[in-house]
């Protein structure tokens, strides 16, 4: 016995080592290790030698250089004259813009198409099923160049359509009527800030009562009030003027309002429809994942529809929701990267500006995806912290 | 005997429903006008129906233009000019492949049919199987490239269906299996393993496809040592791959982690390496599961190849954009648009009700 295990481990130690668990896995990461930080060598030793080459500086010094070039919309003031990375930062801002207010809307349309499709009305489930078919089966960048081609063949402002009193679609883009903003705005605005905070406390001192006596109270009309009624007093105590600029034709062109580009309207389109396709699906299923038994026995304990909805069906619903909408987020944030095929300005497309005018591409990419990942990060981190807070409390 | 029950042949003994609430009337009330909300909704919709069906029709078929030139088209404000897709359709399939050649990527694309057509079965999917894919995709690479008997054909000049379908097929062949291995490699337990696949995936999953097909197409080629160039078409491949894979290995995953540790344990107890273990237990399950998201992965990834424009390859969303261009058809950016919708719906649709076939053929323990 001994001879036989003492021969088999002698005549071909390595192999039976190799066959231990341990040994293996070892020598795996071993060479996973030498491949992964050989390459790496590899690589950076041909970059160094290629960018001496071609006479690139590594670094990032260019970005105090003046860019010299023009960027069509700006949320914080630009000209050609300012440096690549402020004009990078402007690129970001559009990129923030319309991730958010995509978002936002996508949501809404989203659990609006989503709760329209459980009707029992089948002519109406119908027409929103084919409208989340056609969505969903055709590329986005498809839908982008759609919408920008629809931007485009607006008329010209003086012959504008105007869905909407005040609300002028040209091929100069989308003019719609806003508040004019004064300094007096931004404290109304503030105002309302702490209202969402305060609300946020009396709901923690309704619970507490409730825990402790067994019955809560509303907290609704506190936030009503908290939130809208206090602002627009203090709104009217200092004085912030209420007056709404209306977009008017003058001319050739329009004056007042806000006006959204046609780039920025043919993307913000496309997003918020695109993913209001898929958020409808989520809504959809995750309302029917809730068995029936649970709105049953809700209504057996006597429960109105509304509080069904609210107290049984919603909680148990968001559970299986929230997941999947985290990354449709995600999805919409990277997916406003396809501005660059329609010329809006957002982060990509300026970087890849960048790129073509310094040559510096390895830092500009590694700005590109410090930016989303960093995005991205942050968006995974609230919808964790906000799935967090619902998810079942198993004890 | 006399005593007989009543039997229902008596007319006077039977009780007609109440009027309009049986058969096809009965059925119409029920469904579309039980209440006020419900009528409502359902006149709505048939408001809508009539606002939007009849000047769509119109547009795309009654009033529209089949054959002839632009000019007659410009005249004909009111309907849709499918004469300007007939015209450029050859392009629109084709792009930049030689004209005398464009037998080539035809006979590519009725091979890759076939092969698809016969791929639909479960019931054929065996060891043959594999091959003969293997061996028609290496046909198809011959005909598109022309590497043995036919001229060559640089990869400049694809475009078009054909390298619409390349990028896509291919894409997926190889993603697979590397999606597979990573999401292995991230349920080890070898730290150093395990630390670079999650590293991987989270960056590839973190950042828009577009910063991966820049790296492929401005920041490789100076990763390369001097002299040394690789194809344009094959580094967008190659970074096409590396996205799926990334997105695949996370569906993987979703499946592994759903098998219950006893089916792990009980391979382990029979004695099965590591391999067999999960080549012949674990996987077979795992994917099955999956088969769903697999299949969205896969219709996404089919959409995403339409981004390679961006880099400036003329895939079939390129080639139609460019067919806009020629000065001769200006203006029949929907007329385009909507045919190249109508194409990618066609390919993504198709997959998603054959996943649907697929789950209920592969699970006929879920189907009551």
């Amino acid at each position: 016995m001994v001879d036989i295990a003492q021969r088999s481990a002698g005549s071909n130690g390595l192999l039976a080592a190799l066959n231990n668990r341990h040994v293996r896995g070892t020598v795996i990461q071993a060479v996973l290790l030498t491949v992964v930080v050989g390459a790496f060598i590899y690589f950076t030793s041909n970059a160094v030698s290629n960018m001496a080459r071609l006479g690139i500086t590594s670094g990032y010094g260019f970005l105090d250089r003046p860019a010299n070039f023009g960027i069509g919309e700006f949320m914080v003031p630009y000209t050609p004259a300012d440096t690549y990375g402020r004009a990078i930062f402007v690129g970001l801002l559009n990129t923030i813009k319309v991730a958010l207010a995509g978002c936002v809307l996508a949501t809404i349309l989203g659990i609006f198409l989503g709760i329209l499709r459980l009707t029992n009305n089948p002519l109406l489930s119908t027409l929103i099923q084919g409208y989340i078919e056609i969505i969903r089966n055709v590329p986005l960048l498809l839908q982008l160049f759609f919408w920008y081609a629809v931007a485009q063949k607006f008329p010209g402002p003086r012959d504008a359509f105007q869905p909407l009193p005040g609300f002028f679609l040209s091929n100069r883009g989308v003019k719609v009527p806003w508040l004019e903003w004064t300094p007096q705005h931004d404290i109304v605005l503030l105002v309302a800030v702490i209202g969402v905070v305060v609300s946020l406390f009396v709901n923690k001192a309704s619970e507490r009562k409730r825990d402790a006596t067994g019955v809560g109270f509303l907290v609704f009309p506190w936030a009503i009030a908290l939130i809208f009624v206090v602002p627009v007093i203090v709104g009217a105590v200092i004085g912030a003027p209420l007056t709404v600029t209306v977009p008017a034709l003058r001319g050739f062109n329009f004056t007042g309002g806000v006006s959204l580009s046609p780039e920025f309207f043919a993307l913000l389109i496309g997003l918020t429809l695109y993913t209001a396709a898929f958020i409808a699906e989520i809504v959809r299923s995750g309302i029917q994942s809730v068995g029936k038994g649970q709105s049953e026995a809700a209504r057996a304990l006597g429960l109105p529809a509304g509080r069904i909805m609210r107290l049984v069906v919603l909680p148990q619903a968001l559970r299986v929701i929230i997941p999947p909408m985290t990354s449709n987020y995600l999805n919409l944030t990277k997916n406003s990267s396809l501005a660059v095929a329609i010329g809006y300005p957002d982060v990509v497309s300026i970087v890849n500006t960048t790129m073509n005018q310094t040559g510096q591409s390895f830092e500009t990419i590694a700005i590109l995806m410090g930016v989303y990942l960093t995005l991205s990060l942050s968006i995974s981190a609230f919808m964790n912290w906000y799935n967090s807070r619902i998810s079942l409390k198993e004890r | 005997m006399v005593n007989q029950a009543p039997t229902l042949d008596d007319p006077s003994l039977i009780t007609r429903p109440p009027v309009g609430t049986t058969g096809l009337v009965g059925k119409i009330r029920q469904t579309f006008f039980n209440n006020v909300l419900n009528t409502i909704i359902t006149l709505a919709c048939v408001a809508a129906l009539i606002a939007i069906i009849p000047p769509i029709l119109d547009w795309a078929i009654f009033n529209a233009i089949t054959t002839g030139d632009a000019a007659l088209c410009r005249a004909n404000a009111s309907g849709a000019c499918w004469a300007f897709v007939g015209e450029k359709l050859n392009f629109i399939i084709y792009a930049f492949y030689p004209q005398t050649e464009q037998w080539r990527p035809l006979a590519m694309m009725l091979i890759f049919g076939g092969m698809v057509g016969v791929s639909l079965f479960p019931a054929l999917w065996r060891r043959e199987l594999l091959i003969a894919w293997i061996v028609a995709l290496l046909t198809m690479f011959e005909l598109m490239a022309g590497v043995l008997f036919l001229p060559a054909v640089p990869t400049r000049l694809w475009g078009g269906l054909p390298l619409t379908l390349a990028l896509s097929t291919i894409g997926l062949v190889l993603a697979f299996p590397v999606g597979i291995l990573l999401a292995l490699g991230r349920r080890s337990q070898l730290p150093i393993l395990k630390l670079v696949c999650v590293g991987y995936i989270e960056l590839i999953r973190g950042v828009p496809l577009i910063t991966i097909l820049f790296m492929s197409s401005l920041m490789f080629p100076l990763l390369l040592p001097e002299g040394m160039t690789i194809d344009k078409l094959l580094r967008a491949q190659v970074a096409l791959i590396m996205f799926a894979a990334a997105y695949l290995a996370e569906v993987v995953r979703g499946g592994l982690q759903a098998i219950s540790r006893g089916q792990y344990e009980a391979a382990d107890s029979l004695g099965l390496s590591y391999g067999q273990k999960m080549r012949k237990i674990i996987l077979p399950q795992a994917l099955k599961i999956v088969i769903p998201s697999l299949v969205n992965t896969f219709i996404g990834f089919f959409k995403d190849t339409t981004l390679v424009i961006i880099i400036g390859l003329f895939d079939f969303l390129n080639s139609i954009k460019s067919a806009l261009t020629d000065p001769n058809w200006l203006g029949f950016h929907v007329e385009a648009y909507v045919f190249a919708a109508c194409v990618y719906f066609v390919f993504c649709f198709g997959m998603s009700r054959y996943s649907l076939f697929l789950e209920t053929k592969l699970t006929p323990e879920k189907v009551r």
